[in-house]
Formats: structure tokens, sequence, C-alpha cells
């Protein structure tokens, strides 16, 4: 990252920090968890312990970092090294993010930027300026991604509570700064899986591993009477109502099904993944070392906060998450595609000099689309 | 501790405290080296040994009072030949068919409706060994998905899955079968693990000759494995796809390292082959792989993921050649056949 937009990165998230430290807290059973955070230009600092409000303020001013984590994992040792943090239990965590929901609108607010010669253009697999092959692609996140990681939480939370029995008031949604939502579980009947049972939560979730057995299709002499019921409970109900769409086709669509034979029939349960299943990043729920975004903190993939959804339905990323103030700012913008911060429009820019709020500055140089100037 | 009486203990010898036990019944181990009475349990332990090893279920025939003793006794001496031996081949084959044979008993009195002294005494054990709480709702044993998902990661067949499963309110509701099969890998770990917590006791003359055979029957069990010099599908898939220059996911190249570091191969070697991926950068590769080998950081080498955790991140690439194998290292080492 080039000095001036380091101090200008480093100033902006100082002066939020300063600013609006009334929503960064260490989170409950402080003392059992793991910190880690990480400067601009600088690796990962892991294994830290920090023990209240007022210890976690000191570390963000002094060393104004440019993500700040904490362990979902309780330990009780949790600032010794992996294998000697004597590992208690952990929340469950789901991460939905709308790079993974494949949408139609994802090309249009998606670009590259080329890793050898820099050059910013819209999607393609190589570089329009050098030919080279070594692209990184770089995103903006548009409402109707928003929406529908929103609808993915709607199911995680429909399937969490009504089969797995997860309480509603132990379910916190937060925004995770950049692209997605980070699902919280905590004091479930889970918090003591370990990473394989997660993984077999996440699969039970996503839909996979469904086999025609269990919705009724044999190999040979299928009886009708073990296809699922309209309104029965859990995945039975769900795919009886995907099937057959209303209780009266129930029958017709049974027969059709056993005419058309086992193997369509699997092709179908496999598809339904994509409907039905909740799109979560699996790595993320089987990973119990794993060291989360703290809430309240800025993410530096955008400079947008990581926060509390207390009413997801209604929250909306571009107003409820920005808070770097709106001083004016002068920089040197690439960017060929357009994104809405506090209901301000932004871009295109093709290689110029513009002068725009401080939170869309910073939103362009953490997306790599400007430099301070 | 459950509180048996000798029937159940029949059926369930394992629970026995072995030394208590033969002192209770006014029995000491020197008697079974001099007494030529007691013969006939070290045959009968031979055998349940011998049918343990050969796959099968040891069948009681308990018709007297006295045969329940000699159940109880027939077991514990098989131990004590077990022991003896020290072939853990026939300990390991001893314990699943034991596990078995208690298994079918527990599913016969989970379903014993006529008496439920019997059933609840099934759901105590359960509860009591394996920390799982069961409950009886119409014709089904329910448990709780947490509970249920710490068991039923030991199988792979698809059927045991939690999609596959009736699933409600976070309870799981299986069959009386279901609900001890699910317990078979446990049930199988806790008579192992007992056999083994048991002190080696003295050769006595008359175990002599039933311990030699048992050294010889261990014998005909080990079995001579190949090594493939081909990479299982999912490592082929991961080179080729960087090969590509494709960007593989952090998962994917977390298991083409540990896989290669795991064979044997350093580094430095394993180093060029992330070279073609999109964000290449060697010094951070470097570092995450000497991470990962455990010569960095913690010093903690990391294990080769498995098969289902590799299915998981959707980097499976199964052909017939992988069946049976649970962990990617193991295509290497595929049985041979015709051995």
């Amino acid at each position: 990252m080039l000095d001036k937009d380091l101090q200008l990165l480093e100033s902006a998230f100082k002066k939020y920090y300063f600013d609006h430290f009334d929503l960064i807290h260490v989170p409950e059973r402080t003392s059992e968890r793991e910190f880690g955070y990480q400067k601009f230009n600088s690796g990962m600092n892991r294994h830290l312990p920090i023990k209240s409000d007022e210890e976690l303020r000191i570390m963000l001013i002094t060393n104004i970092p440019s993500d700040v984590y904490c362990s979902n994992s309780y330990y009780s040792f949790p600032n010794l090294p992996m294998n000697e943090k004597d590992w208690k239990e952990a929340d469950l965590i789901f991460d939905v993010d709308s790079k993974d929901l494949n949408l139609d609108c994802r090309k249009d607010h998606s670009c590259i930027k080329c890793l050898s010669c820099s050059e910013v253009a819209l999607s393609q697999k190589i570089c329009p300026n050098c030919k080279s092959t070594k692209i990184e692609e770089k995103s903006f996140t548009c409402l109707n991604c928003v929406t529908a990681a929103k609808n993915e939480i709607t199911k995680l939370i429909t399937i969490l509570t009504e089969d797995l029995d997860v309480s509603k008031k132990n379910i916190h949604v937060y925004f995770s700064g950049n692209e997605g939502f980070h699902v919280y579980v905590k004091n479930s009947n889970f918090q003591k899986l370990g990473s394989r049972e997660r993984s077999e939560l996440v699969d039970y979730l996503m839909f996979r591993g469904a086999i025609p057995e269990t919705f009724g299709m044999k190999k040979f002499n299928s009886n009708r009477s073990s296809f699922p019921e309209f309104d029965e409970k859990g995945w039975r109900g769900r795919v009886s109502r995907q099937l057959f769409g209303t209780k009266s086709k129930r029958s017709k669509g049974i027969t059709e099904i056993i005419s058309n034979g086992y193997t369509t029939f699997q092709h179908r349960l496999e598809n339904m993944k994509d409907t039905l299943g909740v799109k979560i990043d699996p790595s993320v729920t089987m990973d119990v070392h794993r060291i989360f975004r703290l809430a309240g903190s800025l993410n530096s993939k955008s400079g947008l906060t990581k926060i509390f959804c207390d009413d997801i339905e209604k929250f909306n990323p571009f107003r409820d998450a920005c808070f770097i103030d709106d001083e004016k700012t002068e920089v040197f913008a690439n960017c060929p595609i357009t994104f809405t911060l506090k209901n301000k429009k932004f871009g295109p820019y093709e290689k110029e000099k513009v002068t725009v709020p401080k939170f869309a500055a910073i939103y362009l140089i953490c997306k790599g689309f400007a430099n301070s100037v | 501790m459950l509180n048996l009486g000798t029937d159940e203990m029949a059926k369930y010898p394992f629970l026995a405290e072995a030394g208590q036990y033969l002192k209770d019944k006014g029995f000491t181990l020197d008697q079974f080296g001099s007494d030529p009475d007691l013969g006939p349990i070290i045959e009968k332990a031979y055998k349940r040994i011998e049918t343990a090893a050969t796959g099968k279920i040891y069948r009681s025939e308990i018709v007297t009072l006295d045969d329940l003793d000699l159940e109880v006794f027939s077991f514990l001496m098989a131990v004590i030949l077990l022991k003896l031996s020290g072939m853990h081949t026939l300990i390991r084959r001893f314990s699943l068919a034991e596990a078995r044979r208690a298994e079918k008993y527990l599913e016969k009195d989970l379903q014993n409706i006529s008496n439920k002294k019997q059933e609840e005494l099934a759901i105590k054990i359960i509860k009591d060994l394996f920390s799982m709480d069961v409950k009886k709702t119409d014709d089904y044993f329910v448990i709780q998905v947490s509970d249920y998902l710490k068991h039923s990661v030991f199988f792979h067949e698809k059927e045991w899955k939690l999609i596959n499963r009736r699933t409600d309110r976070g309870n799981v509701f299986l069959t009386s079968h279901e609900a001890v099969r699910l317990i078979r890998k446990e049930l199988d770990s806790y008579i192992r693990s007992k056999i083994q917590s048991i002190k080696t006791p003295t050769m006595l003359a008359a175990l002599e000759k039933p311990v030699e055979k048992l050294v010889t029957l261990a014998k005909k069990f080990s079995v001579p494995t190949i090594e493939s010099t081909e990479y299982p599908p999912c490592i082929k898939h991961a080179i080729d796809f960087l090969d590509k220059g494709e960007n593989l996911s952090h998962s994917g190249r977390f298991l083409l390292a540990t896989y290669l570091l795991s064979i044997g191969q350093s580094v430095e070697q394993i180093a060029p082959l992330i070279k073609n991926a999109p964000d290449y950068n060697e010094k951070i590769t470097l570092y995450q792989l000497n991470h990962l080998a455990g010569s960095s950081g913690s010093g903690t080498g990391y294990k080769c993921p498995s098969c289902d955790k590799v299915k998981t991140n959707d980097l499976c690439f199964a052909t017939s050649d992988c069946n049976g194998i649970i962990n990617p290292l193991q295509f290497k080492k595929k049985k041979n056949l015709n051995a």
C-alpha cells in the first residue's frame, strides 16, 4: 500500500475508533477468548488476551489496526499457542457471503484489477492492457445482493429454529462490513461440537448428501405411502412442498417420480440444494479455531463497520454501516462501476482526480479503485 | 456403576469388574491353572475368540442358571487369554464381535414392550456408557441432534447423514435397531479399552496351549498392502486446477499442501506448484507451507483433511478406486486383493 493511502486510512480509522468507541465492546466471557489484529501493510498478531473495553480501546488507539478479530471459541488459556489453549467450546457461526450466491447482478458490479500492470477493467479473464492472466477480482455489493443474502439468513433461521430447536433469542445477525453477514448462535446444544460434527450440520443446512430413500424413492418397488406428506416437519416436508407445489398435486407427482426412475429423482434432489439449501461458507462453520472480525470494528476491505443487525429486514449496509465522516477528500480514482453510500451515488471514475466525502474515498481506496493524492 | 443381575451380566459381560466378579463367585485365577473342572471354561473362551476372529458373532446357549455364570466366566477368560497372547488384531476382532453381540441384546431389550424393566436397563446402559439420553416416543427412540452427531460422524454411509434422518425440534427419531447401531463403534471402543486397561496376568501352565493357538490364529489376519504411485483424484484435480492458472480455494491449497507434506515432499518441492495461482506470492507461500509443515509457528504440523471434509469443501472427485478410504492418504495404501 502506498504511503499516502496508508496515512489517510490510518487517520480515518483512528478517528472512527476515537469517535465511535460506543459501538465496540469486548464480547461476554472475555477472558476465555483469543483476540487478534492486523495492521495495514503488516501480518497478523494472534493469541492476544484482552480483558476489558478499556484494554481494547487502548489497543485500538495505539495500534490503529486495519482489522480486529476475536474467537468464537472459549479457551482456558487463550493467549497460549493453539495446541496449548485447552479448547472448551465455541459458538456456532455461519457466514453468508453475497459473492457465493452467483447472482446475475454480480457482473454489473464486478471488475478486475491486473496484478502485473494495475489496469482496472470490467470483468474478463485476461488483462486488456498487458494480457496477463494474473488478475484480481474486485467487486462491490448492491442492494439486490444484500436482499438475496437476507433471504439466505431467513432460510437459515427457519431451519435452526424449527429443525434444530435453536432459540431465536440466541441467534444474532451481524453485517460483516463487506459483502455478507455473520450469523452467531450462542448457548445452544451445539457449543461443544467439534469440527466433524459441525461439518455434518453444515451439510444438513445446505441440503447436501440427501439420498432418494429418505424421501420415499427406492431403486425397486417404491411404496407410494413412503413419500413425504405436504405438511411434514423438517426436510421431508420442505422437499414435499417443493416437489408437489400443492397438496392436491401430491398423488400425481408421486406417479410421475416413480415412472421417471431413481436416477432422475436423485438428480432432482441434487439440484434442490441450489434452491432449498442455505448458501453458507462451509469452511467457516467447520473451523473451531478461527478468529472472526470483532463487532463494531472496521473492515479494511471496505471501511464499513461490522455491525449488529437489530432488524434484518430494514437493515441497509450502505446507510447503517457507514460511519466514517464526510470531510471532503481528494483522490485519484479509476473505478468503472458505480456504488451508493449514505444514499449518494458515486462513480464511475476514469483515471481522474475527484473530491468525494471521506467515507467514499476510504471505500474506494480499500477496494483498490483509488489512491490518495 | 450399574447394578446388574447374573442374567444381565451374561448379556453384557464387559460391564463386570473381572477381579471382583471372580471373587464374588469364590474363584481365583490360579484355580483355572489347577482345577480340571474349569477346563470347559477355557475351551469356551477360546471358541469365543475364534468365532470373533472369523467375523462371526458368538451365540450363547443359556439353558440353566449355571450357564449364565459360564457365559460371564468364558468372557473374562477370553480377555485373559487375549492379554497373554498380546495379539492386538485378535483383541480388535474380539471387541467388535462382542460389541455386536451386546448390540443384539440391547436391541431386543429396547423392543421388549412386555418387560419395561429391560427397556429401561438398555436405555440406562446407553446413557451411562455413552452419555446419550434416549427417550421413547411412540415407536421411535428419540435423541438430541447434538448427541446424534457425536456418534454418527463415525459412519460413512450416506443414510447416517443428518440430512437423511427424521429431525424435528432438535431431536432425531430412530428405530431401536438404529439407536443401538449408532453406538456400535463406541461399544467396541469401550470393550477394547476395558481389555487394554486390564493388567496382563502371569502365565499359567493350563493356558499355555490355548495362548499358543491364538498366536497362530492371529498370523492368518495380516494383510499385505501395495503402494500406489498415483495421486488420489482430489489431489490430481487440485494440481490440474493450479496448472491451468485457476484460483484454487484456500481449502484446496490446504488439502494439496498437507497431502504432499504427509507423503514426504518438502516445502521447496511443493511451492512451485502454487506458482501459477493468480495471487501467487513466493514469500507468503513459503511462510504458509512452513507453517503447515510445523517448521514455523507453534511447531505443530497440520494433517491432511479427511474425505468427509474434502467433500464438504466441494473438492472431492472420487472414483471407484477411492472406495473404502476415509482419508486421501489411504489412496496410496490400497489393499492388494490378489495377495
